[in-house]
């Protein structure tokens, strides 16, 4: 007799929660190396999806990683991960994230296929899905052909690509990734921004990504929390952030361009000085008389303004004007 | 479609759980090294006063003549003296570089990522240790024993020395807990496994040569405790029921053990961590 039983629904491979709510809360945290404080009263709410943790170097975003891993016991405040609080909770949180660490990291004497299912196995799969599922990860990342090749052979891009492998071996609700792009050529840093990106956005894979440079989160991430100095200078999602700037002028001057900055800033605009003699000129707010004061006010200094250009405002923006309000 | 999109997917098996990491890691060290045919010789070779001993029992047993050959209940106290030339060399080949390599390859930040405690990561390393220790000590001296009893065809010598179970057991333990603990803390403390069999090696030999200066300019040996393998003879000594060799406490050589044990996990939980922190 033909089996008549209705066939089993089919099951989305990518699920789009994995984990509801924030997948960092971190409350009035201190974190001390020594007598110098790495995180001073670190308030921040880390919501689903990609979050870039954005800051210069020094700021305490790797601090604020390794201390969510448990690495590190802060002084003051409590930190959750995925819901779970990493004081008493670290195994079972360690268990469900991946860390990729800034600096290389592998274990000696081991090819790639080798480390990556025994970095399966002590996530817990059994030594047969981490051998299945260390193929797969290393074709994702990149690595296919390369895998049968002892690590310490690989190239700096190529062991990038290996941390990454490791992290995701075991499918993690939330991934750690420290400058995953430190030491890679362009088209390696493009690809690797390009996996980041399709682990967020098409594999539902929460991320929280420490970088410093700022293209890489702005490409990669849909929310930011910018660290200066151990604290949080500003965070939200980029796109709110990016808008509540209002509008950004490019401008060009002639004459004495350090003292217009001045008179601009005295007028309460906040400006960004560039490298190629063209400053970025913040107008708050959604007004559109902004060309006409800039030029009133070029007027009453004598200075002629050579060029006047309406500008996008970028994640850059947000962090200058994070970071110099710290 | 890019071929990324190919290879990864989600995981819906089962996962083991939590605490069982340490067993991995001493699947992999062992099978690490049994790979590796210079160690397996080693190994091999470290069996050899065990096929000397075994075939001294047969001669025994078989000819009259050689009675005089019989295995007395020191004879597995010399013969655990023996095998710790080859503790030394297996603990340095097997243990200099497990910890002072994942260092130099940053390899404690992936481990302790994992869901698995600093405690678990050592009794990982420790183990694999352990397990090539044990297999140069405890189990070629066991072996003799049930070799004396095939040979002889009773268990009346086993019988007479019962004591001697106990004491193998305990002697051997305490001979590969000193000596891997010891390697372990000092494969901690650096991240080149060639300084550190180096630094093994000269713990050794400078603490023996400093207890037979002490011995020869005081003419007591009561120094014993400064050197941990004269500890330990002192401690097999008592634990064989063997007359003591050094004029020394055997209460103060087991503390001078436990001292040396202790000290070394103590070293190895301060340095395994995840994170290095240099203030």
């Amino acid at each position: 007799m033909p089996d008549i039983s209705p066939a089993p629904p089919v099951q989305d491979p990518f699920p789009p929660d994995r984990f509801a709510g924030p997948v960092v809360q971190a409350d009035q945290l201190d974190v001390r190396y020594g007598k110098n404080v790495a995180l001073n009263n670190v308030t921040a709410v880390f919501p689903t999806g990609a979050v870039g943790l954005l800051g210069p170097n020094g700021a305490g975003k790797s601090t604020l990683l390794k201390s969510l891993l448990g690495f590190l016991v802060p002084v003051k405040g409590s930190m959750k991960v995925l819901g779970l609080d990493v004081a008493s909770s670290a195994l079972e949180i360690r268990e469900r994230i991946g860390y990729m660490p800034e600096s290389d990291a592998h274990i000696p004497g081991m090819n790639a296929v080798t480390f990556v299912a025994y970095c399966g196995q002590l996530s817990g799969l059994p030594a047969v899905d981490a051998m299945q599922r260390a193929h797969e990860v290393l074709y994702y990342v990149g690595l296919g052909e390369a895998r049968y090749r002892n690590i310490e052979t690989y190239s700096t891009g190529m062991k990038q690509r290996i941390k990454l492998a490791q992290a995701i071996v075991h499918d993690p609700d939330l991934l750690f990734l420290d400058e995953p792009t430190n030491g890679m050529d362009p088209k390696g840093r493009e690809e690797m921004l390009e996996l980041i990106h399709d682990l967020a956005h098409n594999k539902n894979v929460n991320l929280i990504l420490s970088s410093h440079l700022l293209p890489d989160v702005e490409y990669t991430c849909d929310h930011v929390v910018v660290m200066d100095k151990g604290t949080v200078s500003t965070c939200g999602p980029i796109a709110a952030l990016k808008g509540s700037h209002g509008t950004v002028y490019e401008l060009r001057v002639k004459g004495e361009q350090d003292r217009f900055i001045e008179v601009l800033r005295a007028a309460g605009y906040e400006v960004a000085d560039t490298d190629e003699d063209v400053m970025r000129v913040f107008v708050p707010g959604g007004s559109h008389h902004g060309p006409k004061e800039l030029f009133a006010l070029a007027s009453r200094q004598q200075i002629q303004v050579r060029h006047l250009r309406l500008s996008m405002p970028t994640l850059e923006d947000v962090f200058a004007k994070a970071v110099g309000e710290a | 479609m890019p071929i990324h999109d190919q290879g990864y997917r989600r995981y819906l098996g089962t996962r083991s759980a939590i605490g069982g990491s340490w067993q991995v890691m001493t699947r992999a060290g062992v099978m690490a090294l049994i790979s590796k045919r210079q160690f397996i010789g080693l190994m091999l070779f470290a069996w050899a006063p065990f096929v000397v001993r075994a075939v001294q029992i047969y001669v025994s047993a078989t000819f009259t003549q050689a009675s005089f050959l019989a295995p007395k209940g020191e004879t597995f106290r010399e013969f655990l003296d023996q095998q710790g030339a080859f503790v030394f060399f297996v603990t340095i080949w097997v243990g200099a570089g497990l910890i002072a390599n994942d260092r130099r390859a940053n390899a404690l930040q992936l481990y302790l990522s994992k869901p698995m405690t600093s405690a678990e990561y050592i009794a990982g390393k420790l183990t694999i240790l352990l397990v090539f220790l044990v297999g140069v000590t405890f189990l070629p001296a066991m072996m003799l024993l049930l070799t004396q009893a095939m040979f002889a065809g009773s268990l009346t010598f086993i019988a007479n020395n019962l004591y001697l179970l106990p004491a193998i057991t305990l002697f051997s333990i305490a001979q590969v807990l000193l000596a891997a603990t010891t390697m372990l803390a000092l494969s901690s403390l650096s991240k080149s496994s060639r300084f550190v069999a180096v630094m093994y090696a000269g713990l050794f030999f400078f603490t023996t040569a400093l207890f037979n200066a002490l011995r020869g300019i005081t003419g007591r040996s009561s120094f014993a405790w400064l050197s941990p393998s004269a500890s330990l003879e002192q401690l097999g000594d008592v634990i064989f029921r063997l007359e003591p060799r050094y004029q020394l406490s055997p209460a103060i050589a087991g503390l001078a053990v436990v001292v040396m044990i202790a000290g070394s996990i103590w070293i190895l939980t301060r340095k395994v961590r995840g994170v290095e922190i240099v203030t």
